[in-house]
């Protein structure tokens, strides 16, 4: 392992500025999907208090569905190629919201009070998506044929270079974000969903059907990890244990934003992913994950309510 | 701070939460082996007094001091060690271990790691802990599992897995909610005797009840004293009429 | 005398479970199975250790950890270490361009052996760290969370978090820990060839025997004071905490307990497998030890033995015919187990014996231990289960 002195001092000042730039945005592209998959668990998570294992084969799911139109399209309407994309975007949400649904009705709702038996649940739930994603696409990792318009970069300067793509992931996310926020905080639907996670039973005593908010804020949540497996497309390529690398990931980002609050996730999201692509740079490969899996580990010991607690008087 | 008699000394004490003051410089004196009861209107703050003293939330403000030792800030099992022992508003036993483990595990010898692993059922721990079940009236369920107990008797192993502990203040929380007429008479005569080696503190809104233990009432109003004295004192008193009592 | 039967061999339905256990593990698996047969189920009851330590923290505390791997690999990689450098003599290696010191770390063009390598050379060292070395990272852990009130769900993430990165930061650094490929090519134990047949068949009756020892000190601490205040715990946290009890303090306990089990599961595994790699440490496998203490019951210590034997079994039986079905079955049975049968093989086997066999004799819970864990399974598969 080399000291970081050491490596700085083979740069000049302004390679530097332009390499905090450049990881900066690798950053941006990490935080963007690192986003996506926290909302969806947070919003599992966080407001329901349920643990889902398998959200990274949801994303999958999405990322697969992509690959899928772009296939499809490629095979049967080559003319609509450049416009593919947006709809498999849209396609990918729907797909993981159904079976997310299906996954509440026939698994999750059983197990609301045992979080612990949850978690093994939905393990066995990401092993059997997983051997399905194997089964079905191959063990390789697949791309889809991303559009013209999402290739190529900007150059603002010499030696600045920020890929299109990160762009638009980056701006799909916070798009979705704030849809989301408006979706929970300004609709009915919202307010039913967070009555429900307040307090189940008078909610089912106004009339709120509280079994269908349920399988509802699950299969929403499921949804955005799809779009996150969309938005993932344009940066790597999807492989049948491509959810499981992030899993733990997200599901620290969103314990240390504080479970239950949106602008922590956001928060926490974002230095979580600034953090690990700079110290990647610096440190071999997989030592900056390392370093920042660590660092906020101790930190959560320390302060194990995350960043933003939700403060409710027990 | 002031040395003191008293068996437990409150003074100005306070808790807010988020800007909400539950209890807003209390000052509340507790001398040895009295019963004193605290009545009041839901929100008064009566609960959150019982969790400051045990350790279960912690203050903003103020001083609780018990035999002169400051408790806020000690850690909850410290907090027991020194004598004070605490009966939550639902029953809080042991499910699945029977009335006799229930009171065993209240035992005060042996709570370290250590102390755990070699504890021995001894001839003394086990006659104390039949004495304890008998003035609880559980002596003929000692192998009966927690969870097969009836609500009242669910109180009343809570209120001896207390005595196990022999402390020298004895909180209860609404000790007689949801028990028949004749449980509630058990539960006074039972409260009564327990009174002469110890002080009680018990949080109650049947004024029936309270009347026939209470040495002294202290009537609690959004987080400060609205009135204290006798029942009949308090019964007469207009404040409270309005506040809490009715006509 | 009558104590240790009551206690450790959990009286009368007790000592038959163990007395079976041993029939099975002594006498008619060596004789039923070849030697290479014999070998991996040698290797199954290292995984055993970690599914009895799940019970005692899981099963019995409460205390889900995803991260046990961390602790069959800290003392999987001790023993290997020591093995490693015992088979690194200068006389082996002489071709090396640094004699003396491992083949991967002269491949890495390490020219001296690491400071934290050279107390490996002793064995009883090694020994030592073997257990001590997970008990002490569990202490760390375990004081740091438990002290914080950190539990259930984020206790068990965090678990999961640090297997990630020791997984990582082993495969990460080739030349202090032999990387992703691990340490192979062990030859000798202080100079006994342990690949030889003769020397597995020892290990093999080494391991089963520290495996029973492993489930006898679990029940005798189960029988204690101790055993119940965990119940207690498990059921009402907070009241056991205002009974005058320093929660966080039994839960490391027990934590560190587990962790030591699993540390000499994980050197048992080196010297019966002749091998350690990150594979073993991180979050896959870690998981999939839960699976096992879940399978047997995770009440039941004896039931662990059964469900590790009994799922690895199956997972070696469909990788041969079935590779594709293989991840299927197991994710089934991971829900299966939790929504189907909570209590695993030992509630199964609790139900059929009390529906016929029961001799109309209530159990009584003050009594025998392995009692007390069959109460509490009964009721538990009787009131739905709780976690």
């Amino acid at each position: 392992m080399q000291f970081p002195n050491a490596i700085l001092a083979e740069y000049t000042f302004s390679e530097i500025k332009s390499i905090f730039v450049m990881q900066g945005f690798a950053g941006l592209s990490l935080f963007s999907v690192l986003l996506l998959m926290a909302l969806g668990l947070a919003i599992i998570f966080g407001q329901m208090g349920v643990v889902n294992l398998a959200h990274g084969e949801f994303m999958a799911l999405g990322a697969y569905m992509v690959y899928l139109c772009s296939q499809i399209t490629a095979d049967h309407f080559p003319a609509f190629q450049p416009y593919y994309f947006i709809l498999a975007i849209g396609v990918a949400f729907v797909v993981a919201a159904l079976l997310g649904a299906f996954v509440e009705w026939s698994m999750i709702r059983f197990l609301y009070k045992r979080p612990l038996d949850t978690l093994l649940a939905t393990w066995g739930l990401s092993l059997i998506m997983q051997q399905a994603f194997r089964s079905i696409f191959g063990a390789r990792e697949v791309t889809p044929t991303l559009p013209e318009w999402l290739m190529g970069s900007f150059k603002p300067t010499e030696t600045i270079d920020i890929p299109i793509n990160g762009v638009f992931v980056m701006g799909l996310s916070l798009l979705l974000t704030l849809g989301i926020y408006i979706f929970m905080f300004r609709s009915r639907t919202g307010l039913h969903m967070r009555a429900t996670v307040q307090n189940r039973t008078m909610s089912g005593a106004v009339g709120i059907n509280t079994g269908l908010v349920d399988r509802f804020t699950f299969a929403m949540g499921c949804g955005i990890a799809g779009v996150a497996g969309a938005a993932f497309t344009t940066i790597g390529s999807t492989g049948p244990d491509s959810g499981s690398r992030y899993i733990v990931d997200t599901f620290l980002v969103v314990v240390f934003g504080g479970a239950g609050s949106m602008l922590g996730t956001i928060v926490s999201s974002f230095g979580i992913a600034q953090a690990q692509s700079v110290s990647e740079f610096f440190l071999e490969g997989t030592m900056g994950k390392v370093a920042t899996l660590m660092a906020i580990v101790v930190i959560l010991m320390f302060r194990p309510q995350g960043l933003f607690p939700s403060k409710v008087r027990s | 701070m002031s040395e003191t008699d008293y068996l437990l000394a409150i003074e100005e004490l306070t808790v807010s939460f988020d800007g909400f003051k539950a209890v807003d410089s209390l000052n509340l004196y507790i001398d040895r082996n009295e019963l004193r009861v605290i009545i009041g209107p839901n929100g008064a703050g009566k609960t959150t007094v019982l969790d400051l003293i045990c350790g279960k939330t912690k203050a903003t403000g103020g001083s609780i001091k018990f035999k002169n030792r400051e408790l806020l800030g000690m850690a909850e099992h410290k907090i027991v060690h020194s004598g004070v022992g605490r009966k939550f508003q639902t029953p809080s036993i042991y499910e699945n271990l029977t009335v006799f483990e229930n009171l065993e595990l209240s035992h005060p010898v042996g709570h370290s790691v250590f102390g755990t692993l070699t504890f021995r059922r001894t001839p003394e721990v086990i006659s104390r802990i039949e004495s304890v079940a008998e003035s609880v009236y559980l002596k003929e369920l000692l192998e009966v599992e927690g969870a097969f107990l009836s609500h009242g008797q669910k109180q009343w192993l809570e209120i001896g897995m207390l005595l196990m502990q022999d402390p020298e203040l004895l909180m209860l929380d609404e000790p007689v909610a949801g028990m028949s007429p004749a449980e509630r008479e058990q539960t006074a005569e039972l409260l009564k005797k327990i009174c002469e080696n110890r002080s009680i503190l018990i949080i109650e809104h049947d004024m029936e009840f309270v009347s026939r233990i209470a040495h002294k009432v202290t009537v609690l109003h959004l987080g400060k004293i609205l009135a204290e004295g006798t029942m009949a004192e308090i019964q007469a008193n207009e404040r409270v009429q309005d506040v809490y009592l009715g006509h | 005398m009558k104590k240790f039967y009551e206690n450790v061999l959990g009286g009368r339905s007790g000592s038959i479970g163990i007395i079976i256990l041993s029939i099975l593990l002594f006498a008619i698996l060596p004789l039923a199975l070849d030697a290479f047969r014999l070998n991996l189920v040698g290797k199954y009851l290292t995984y055993a250790f970690v599914a009895v330590g799940l019970v005692l923290l899981w099963g019995n505390s409460g205390v889900l950890s995803l991260g046990q791997g961390i602790f069959f690999g800290l003392g999987g990689y001790c023993m290997a270490m020591f093995l490693k450098l015992e088979a690194s003599s200068v006389e082996n290696t002489k071709i090396q361009s640094t004699p003396g010191i491992p083949d991967f770390m002269d491949w890495n063009q390490l020219t001296h052996l690491p400071a934290m390598w050279v107390p490996f050379k002793h064995f009883p060292f090694a020994l030592l760290a073997v257990v001590l070395v997970p008990a002490l990272v569990a202490l760390i852990v375990g004081a740091a969370m438990f002290k914080r009130r950190v539990g259930g769900v984020y206790f068990a993430v965090i678990t999961q978090a640090l297997a990630l990165i020791l997984s990582l930061g082993i495969d990460g650094n080739q030349g202090l820990t032999g990387g992703r490929n691990g340490i192979t090519d062990l030859r000798t134990l202080l100079g006994w060839d342990i690949r030889t047949q003769t020397a597995q068949y020892v290990l093999y009756f080494t391991c089963c025997a520290l495996l029973i020892g492993a489930i006898l000190v679990s029940r005798l601490v189960l029988s204690t004071r101790m055993g119940r205040l965990l119940l207690a715990m498990k059921d009402k946290e907070d009241r056991v905490r205002f009974s005058g009890y320093d929660v966080a303090s039994f839960k490391v306990f027990v934590f560190c307990l587990a962790a030591a089990m699993s540390g000499v599961g994980g050197a048992l595994f080196v010297l019966q497998v002749g091998f350690i790699s990150p594979s073993l440490v991180g979050i896959v496998p870690s998981i999939e030890m839960v699976i096992f203490a879940a399978m047997g019951g995770k009440h039941s210590l004896l039931g662990a033995v059964y469900g590790t034997l009994l799922v690895n079994t199956g997972k070696s039986l469909f990788s041969e015919n079935f590779p594709q079905l293989w991840l299927f079955a197991m994710g089934g049975l991971f829900i299966a187990v939790v929504m189907l049968f909570p209590d695993g093989l030992a509630g199964i086997y609790e139900s059929v014996r009390t529906r016929f066999f029961s001799k109309g004799t209530k159990e009584k819970a003050t009594d025998k231990v392995p009692a007390v864990n069959a109460a509490a399974s009964v009721a538990l598969a009787e009131t739905g289960g709780k976690s």
